[in-house]
């Protein structure tokens, strides 16, 4: 995010696309709610209409995938009726002519089909949102998880930098990330092209700093293999041995017969977990850890604020903290790394080797957490980015984007589109809120989302079981008949096993992110 | 006097517009009791424990209600005020089943809670809220019995059979925070008051059970409950306050990244509360935050390592599993080089294990091929 949760409730204005925050951030989503309390407007585009939209002035009711349709249909409106902020385009941003000469060809008329949005609707939300400024664009996995993923967050970031709402409270881009830590794990370099801090693998200086603080020679300058790839590697034997620490991918990535065929080809697998799962059926080695509560050490959420996490109850049996493990592995291949505790990792190591951390230390975060960056021990941290329209490089880039369709689209044999994600009650797989006492009396079962209409139109009853197909798998699960749902789609998450989403999800990914496209694929629902 | 400050018993404060007599003596420090206040909401009045005596007014004003004034002249400590609150104390522990104080026997809560427990051979059908309960610490403070008045029939059974919450209506005061916190914090807007007079009720729409109603269970209103009235199902009687030490911690669900009190008894977490005040959240969390704790503690946790023997996992001591780990990797390395390794770290796990794992990969293996799922 480029700003921060505390600037939530003092906001005017918000836009929240690709994101069902009540349910996947729901803390987040309450300073939101306060915020309309308190007058502010709230438009939220999304194909289904979850709890935020009774929130909403305004629901863009958009076809599953067509973001960047609706986007530059908005900035077209933007530009045409001369609604944007015309002083930070030209001081702070490049690109605005190509910009506008592109998307003057996505006017609301040519892109109403393609988002399923009629042309005024979209010309009042475009006037509704460059009513108030700043305002607040929020998004998560629904504009991520999708082919053309990457080009979704930079039309969003185009509309922002238009509007002029970057680098100012109550403004930007804020992505809610989807796992307490998935932050933090790409602050800390579990990237294939970076070092912790962000600093390039490809980059000789920071290769030649981190030769000299780890007592190294010749670290690899190519960055590495991103994680489907790997995957892709363990079937032509490229990835001899995979270790996987703390992922579930025999339930989380999409294709599951898919990934289960890449996992059982792998020569050597080491799972590191806290549980068995469906991933460790195939490890040849299973090293237990500790979790949550029985390590001391440092979580980053979206807002970039790095909190402590302490020690409250023993692992069980031998398990042993994470790091511990990594140290013993490069003790046995003649590395001895002094730090021995998690602080030590992180004031010793972290902070010291990355000018984004430098600033951050143990004893100042003993009570609320910093934001990066936070360069050093005086400074108070970084509540929202590009202060004064100062971004990294310099000038804001308008990068031009087109409307790509998913990988695969609804066709005569698979009418219906599958969209995935979170529900409230359960996290991913279950292997944490499934064993939690309450939360499976809540939500004990998953659920095929229908529109009344599909199930009219299919004969299906409340509550009963339904079977769904994709081109790669089928499921036996309940429908849940409910107006949440737009004609044309059903909607299920990956929290139970059996009725998994990813059985049926496609593993067609972004070609630069690599992220795949669980937000559509094609599925047909029959009754059984 | 009209210069801009209020006099609080007999000192004089300045104040910003808006602020009521109950922020201006909170920030001098002053305390005032209150139960149906909740910071940050609009204030009902519904308790008139925050009496205080305003020069001039004809009544005691409530002080979480009533606007600073410039010249107002407070006394938070008079008499009369002393009067009314023990007044309002003594109706409120009569309204209910408050059956927690015993006339002279002090005003140590676990005293007074071994006295009883053994008076009655055991504990479990005490207060759950015995210790930490907000109209229990200040009959004590005001020397109210919950005598005076004869105690008033529970209208409403308590509800039992909700996951996670209980809601035990013969200890409701009607102070209203809950639902307070559930409409104006969290904004859920699944409770509201019901019926009228003695027939009054904390109600979920249409008065259904929370688990039939708009509840989703966030836990709000137990945090901002001052009584036993709404109770953490997963905690009741696992624990007392005087047992347990407080360890603020992360939560380890979305990426909000809520600030928790962990409640720890003898190493085993009891309950999970927010942060009051704690950025990011405020003191506010979720189901998951405030209830998905106890898989730690689950009889399938992983305890030792395990090495796959024909087909089988079965136990291997750390240094068996880190030698075979380390030997197989040299030995691979040696064959295909170091990129035919390759590793995902984990989104959930702390900083500093990401940060040694791609250390290892980079400096030790001499692969980038380390990544996460950084994208779902
Ligand atoms: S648990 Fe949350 S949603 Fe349910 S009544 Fe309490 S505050 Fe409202
Ligand atoms: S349930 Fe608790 S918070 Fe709600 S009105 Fe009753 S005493 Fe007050
Ligand atoms: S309490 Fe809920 S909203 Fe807050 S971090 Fe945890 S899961 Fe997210
Ligand atoms: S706290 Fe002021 S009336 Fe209850």
């Amino acid at each position: 995010m480029t700003n921060s949760f505390g600037e939530f409730d003092r906001a005017k204005m918000f836009f929240v696309i690709g994101s069902n925050m009540t349910e996947a951030h729901p803390v987040a989503s309450t300073f939101l709610k306060n915020a309309v309390k308190n007058g502010a407007k709230l438009i939220v585009a999304d194909p289904r209409k979850h709890k935020l939209v009774n929130y909403a002035d305004l629901h863009l009711r958009l076809k599953v995938g067509s973001d960047i349709a609706l986007l530059n249909a908005l900035m077209n409106v933007i530009i045409e009726e001369k609604l944007f902020d015309p002083a930070f385009v030209s001081e702070n941003t490049e690109g605005f002519e190509a910009l506008s000469e592109e998307v003057s060809r996505a006017t609301p008329e040519a892109m109403a089909p393609i988002c399923g949005i009629d042309a005024e609707t979209i010309r009042e939300a475009a006037r509704m949102l460059a009513s108030v400024s700043p305002a607040m664009l929020c998004y998560t996995l629904g504009i991520t998880e999708h082919t053309c993923g990457k080009n979704n967050v930079m039309t969003v970031a185009n509309l922002q930098m238009l509007l002029g709402n970057m680098g100012v409270e109550c403004g930007g881009v804020n992505p809610l990330r989807g796992q307490n830590n998935v932050q933090g794990a790409c602050d800390m370099g579990a990237l294939p092209g970076i070092f912790h801090g962000y600093q390039k693998v490809g980059d000789p200086a920071a290769r030649k700093k981190f030769e000299e603080a780890w007592g190294v020679t010749d670290l690899p300058e190519k960055p590495g293999l991103m994680m489907p790839e790997m995957m892709e590697g363990l079937e032509d034997k490229k990835v001899r041995a995979f270790w996987i620490f703390g992922e579930n991918l025999a339930n989380t990535e999409p294709d599951i017969h898919k990934v289960e065929h890449e996992l059982a080809s792998a020569e050597f697998l080491i799972c590191q977990d806290i549980f068995l799962n469906e991933t460790t059926k195939f490890a040849h080695v299973v090293l237990p850890a500790a979790a949550w509560s029985e390590n001391d050490g440092t979580f980053t959420n979206s807002e970039r604020r790095v909190s402590r996490v302490r020690t409250a109850s023993t692992p069980p049996g031998v398990a042993k903290p994470n790091w511990w493990i990594f140290k013993e592995i490069a003790k046995r291949f003649g590395h001895e790394w002094p730090a021995n505790s998690a602080q030590e990792i992180w004031d010793d190591e972290v902070a010291a080797l990355a000018p984004n951390f430098k600033g951050i230390t143990y004893d100042r975060i003993e009570n609320d957490g910093l934001q990066w960056p936070c360069p050093s021990t005086d400074h108070p941290g970084t509540v929202f980015l590009h202060k004064g329209g100062q971004f990294t490089h310099g000038k804001g880039v308008f990068n031009i984007t087109n409307w790509t369709p998913p990988a695969e689209i609804a066709d005569a044999e698979y009418p219906l589109v599958l969209s995935t994600g979170r529900r409230l009650y359960h996290y991913h797989t279950r292997t944490q809120t499934g064993r939690c006492e309450g939360l499976n009396d809540l939500l004990g079962e998953e659920t095929c989302d229908i529109s009344p209409t599909d199930a009219r139109r299919l004969g299906i009853q409340p509550q009963e079981t339904v079977r769904v197909s994709s081109r790669r798998g089928t499921v036996e699960v309940t429908a849940r008949i409910t107006p949440e749902i737009p004609e044309g789609m059903v909607w299920m998450a990956f929290h139970f096993r059996e009725t998994n989403a990813n059985w049926l999800t496609n593993a067609a990914y972004d070609p630069e992110t690599l992220t795949a496209e669980y937000k559509a694929c094609a599925v047909k629902v029959e009754k059984m | 006097m009209s210069d801009g400050t209020i006099s609080i018993n007999g000192k004089a404060y300045p104040f910003k517009p808006d602020q009521t007599i109950l922020e201006v003596a909170t920030e001098a420090g002053i305390s005032i009791p209150t139960l149906c206040h909740l910071k940050g909401t609009t204030p009902t009045g519904a308790c008139r424990l925050c009496v205080v005596e305003v020069k001039g007014a004809r009544n005691l004003l409530t002080s979480c209600s009533t606007p600073a004034a410039s010249g107002m002249e407070v006394n938070t400590d008079s008499p009369a005020v002393t009067q009314s609150r023990k007044m309002t104390l003594e109706l409120l522990l009569s309204s209910g089943n408050h059956d927690c104080l015993n006339e002279g026997s002090g005003t140590d809560t676990k005293v007074l809670f071994d006295a009883r427990a053994e008076i009655d051979g055991h504990s479990d059908h005490l207060c759950p809220s015995w210790g930490e309960c907000k109209l229990q610490e200040y009959a004590l403070a005001y020397g109210a019995t919950g005598t005076k008045y004869p105690r008033a029939k529970p209208a409403y059974p308590p509800e039992v059979n909700n996951p996670l919450i209980i809601r035990d209506f013969s200890r409701c005061i009607l102070c209203g925070r809950c639902v307070q916190a559930c409409n104006e914090v969290q904004v859920n807007e699944a409770i509201s008051y019901g019926y009228r007079g003695s027939e009054s009720k904390i109600v979920a729409l249409g008065d259904l059970p929370l688990f039939q109603s708009a509840c989703v269970f966030c836990g709000e209103c137990v945090q901002a409950c001052p009584t036993g009235a709404l109770v953490d199902k997963k905690s009741k009687g696992k624990w007392r306050p005087w047992d347990v030490e407080t360890i603020r911690t992360t939560c380890p669900y979305c990426g909000v990244g809520c600030q928790q009190s962990l409640h720890v008894k003898d190493g085993r977490i009891v309950k999970v509360t927010g942060v009051e005040e704690g950025l990011p959240n405020k003191g506010r969390l979720c189901v998951k935050g405030r209830f998905g704790y106890d898989f730690i503690y689950s009889d399938e946790r992983l305890t030792t390592p395990l090495i796959r023997e024909n087909g089988e996992l079965r136990e291997a001591s750390w240094d068996e599993a880190l030698d075979l780990v380390a030997d197989k990797l040299k030995e691979i390395i040696g064959e295909s080089g170091p990129d035919a390794l390759a590793g995902v770290s984990c989104a959930r796990s702390i900083n500093e294990d990401s940060y040694q794992m791609q250390k290892l990969f980079r400096g030790v293996f001499k692969t980038n091929n380390i990544d996460h799922c950084a994208r779902t």
